[in-house]
């Protein structure tokens, strides 16, 4: 594996991000941005607060469109596409804060996302059992969403998500609020929902978790890819350093 | 639970025999009420989209009918079909205005009220549709023409309209359309994300519930035999078919029939007894009461908190 490609492997890589940038008024929140996946692999997206992360996510799963550049997912360019047509092509993100619909049972929250697949309710509701099984919500499944702790949430939405059987799943920040417990059990249902065959892009604080999740790491500070590669190589490079700390950081003499 | 409704729609069948006409006439107003209210819940309380102007579709249709019938001699039975497409052309319209551009809220609220406005002020001002006077069909007491010596007939035809738009309510909310829409009125973005195409199935629930909507239009026509239009296109009708989905429960199934056997009959009592005296409006006072009551303390809606103690008893 090089520092500054994917990880080799057959076939044309599943999401080619292409020089994409975007703008909000004089704020340039993400520029000339460009990476790549291949198929089964883990990146994390990682910066400091504000560095564009989330508006990446935005950007790729058709809730914003870019400035310039191109997104291509699956050898098909997104341009244009809504985030339903986005997701039906099998790219899936939760969001941040989570969004549950607060009145319905977990289960119908879960349903909501396995009908995209499966049209007839009986089915929907069979593979969002399954679902909320493989997260471990089963014994809250009749329960009405806005009663979860955020632990349950965080889970809710990746289980919608799961639900819409994607190819790649892009996680925003899952692990956020969560104590070293929790964390440790979602990293391990990360690691299973990887190991049956599902990519996964995830925007995460958590270095610990991203560490050990992540095959690569991108890693972005004002909206720039500053740094890619893999984890060790990543976590020591100045520039990240930099980005975190400032640039005293790096040049104090060390004690 | 189903053999509750059963039960209450046989009883509902034979009940006629006993009622004398007026009576029957309430019962009209409840049935009628409870269809357009079931047909406004399907966008305003399943898919969460608050139309103020559902007015305009019974306008439409009720015009439509009415018109076809006495220039062109079509049956109603066949112009009813054709008021609630011309309603669904217009909701359609309406629709991809306020969903196209996003219009939420309030926003949605004032596009629905201008558009039924508009169809007011157009209405009053086109002599060719009576303009200011009205439309008025004359009583030939034809079946064929949708007029019927005997109120039973109507009182027949309410019921069959209110049992068929329950029972397309249903059958929605038991496929995958209905539990987008109850999605979509929860989280739309979420929805988005989860490939629900939130625009075609918002449009989707407007075009049926407007064509239903529409349909109403006819028995309104056909029923009372004279369109104003400051009454049929006005804001008041408007509210008359909001208020009994809210007060019954709106997204629930029964909701609309229960808020209407609330209403209806409340509606009734009061312009009886404090109609003749120049007290006529003092059923507005009403519903402005009982509203803030249940959104003070039933905002879901009577039909969820009666399940509710349904539920209770049952456990119990």
């Amino acid at each position: 594996m090089s520092a500054d490609g994917p990880a080799a492997g057959g076939g044309p890589p599943l999401l080619e991000v292409r020089g994409i940038g975007k703008r909000f008024g004089g704020l340039q929140a993400v520029h000339d941005l460009s990476f790549e996946m291949t198929r089964g692999e883990v990146l994390g997206l990682i910066g400091p607060n504000g560095a564009g992360k989330t508006t990446v996510f935005n950007l790729l799963s058709g809730f914003l469109a870019p400035d310039d550049g191109e997104v291509r997912f699956d050898g098909r360019s997104l341009a244009g596409l809504k985030p339903h047509a986005v997701c039906q092509l099998g790219l899936v993100r939760t969001f941040q804060i989570v969004r549950p619909f607060p009145h319905l049972s977990v289960l119908d929250n879960v349903r909501v996302g396995a009908l995209a697949r499966r049209p007839q309710m009986a089915e929907a509701r069979e593979r969002a059992r399954a679902v909320i099984e493989q997260v471990g919500l089963g014994a809250k499944a009749r329960q009405p969403a806005a009663g979860l702790t955020l632990a349950e949430r965080k889970r809710l939405e990746l289980a919608r998500a799961l639900a819409t059987e994607p190819t790649l799943l892009l996680l925003d920040e899952v692990m956020a609020g969560l104590n070293p417990t929790e964390i440790e059990a979602i990293v391990g249902l990360i690691r299973s929902i990887n190991a049956s065959g599902i990519s996964i892009l995830l925007i995460e604080h958590n270095m610990r978790a991203v560490m050990t999740l992540s095959g690569r790491i991108v890693v972005l500070s004002f909206g720039e890819k500053i740094v890619e590669g893999p984890p060790a190589a990543v976590a020591n490079h100045p520039r990240v350093v930099e980005a975190y700390l400032g640039e005293e950081y790096v040049h104090a003499p060390a004690r | 639970m189903r053999w509750l409704l059963v039960a209450a729609l046989a009883v509902l069948l034979a009940l006629p025999a006993w009622l004398n006409s007026y009576a029957v006439t309430v019962f009209i107003f409840i049935f009628f009420y409870a269809f357009l209210g079931q047909a406004w819940n399907l966008v305003g309380g399943y898919a969460g989209q608050l139309s103020a102007g559902h007015a305009a579709f019974v306008g439409v249709g009720a015009y439509a009918s009415a018109l076809l019938s006495a220039q062109a001699g079509l049956t109603p039975w066949i112009g009813m079909l054709v008021g609630g497409a011309l309603a669904a052309a217009l909701g359609t319209v309406v629709g991809y205005l306020g969903f196209r551009f996003g219009l939420r809220g309030f926003y949605f609220v004032l596009l629905t009220v201008a558009f039924a406005e508009i169809c007011r002020i157009v209405a009053l001002n086109t002599d060719a549709v009576g303009g200011a006077l009205g439309f008025y069909i004359t009583f030939t007491g034809n079946p064929r023409q949708f007029q019927f010596q005997d109120n039973r007939a109507y009182y027949y035809i309410a019921l069959g309209l209110m049992v068929a738009a329950t029972g397309i309510v249903a059958a929605i909310e038991r496929r995958r359309f209905g539990a987008y829409l109850i999605a979509i009125r929860e989280d739309e973005q979420a929805c988005e994300a989860l490939g629900v195409n939130t625009f075609r199935y918002k449009m989707l629930a407007m075009v049926v519930s407007s064509f239903l909507t529409g349909v109403g239009g006819t028995f309104y026509a056909f029923y009372l035999f004279s369109l104003q239009p400051n009454s049929v296109f006005g804001i008041p009708l408007s509210v008359e078919i909001v208020i009994r989905p809210i007060v019954g429960g709106a997204g629930t199934v029964l909701g609309p029939i229960l808020g209407s056997f609330i209403l209806s009959p409340l509606a009734e009592a009061s312009r009886i007894y404090f109609g003749q005296g120049g007290w006529s409006g003092a059923h507005l006072i009403a519903y402005g009461l009982l509203l803030i009551a249940v959104v003070l303390f039933l905002p879901q809606g009577a039909y969820p908190a009666l399940r509710r103690l349904w539920v209770k008893a049952a456990v119990r």
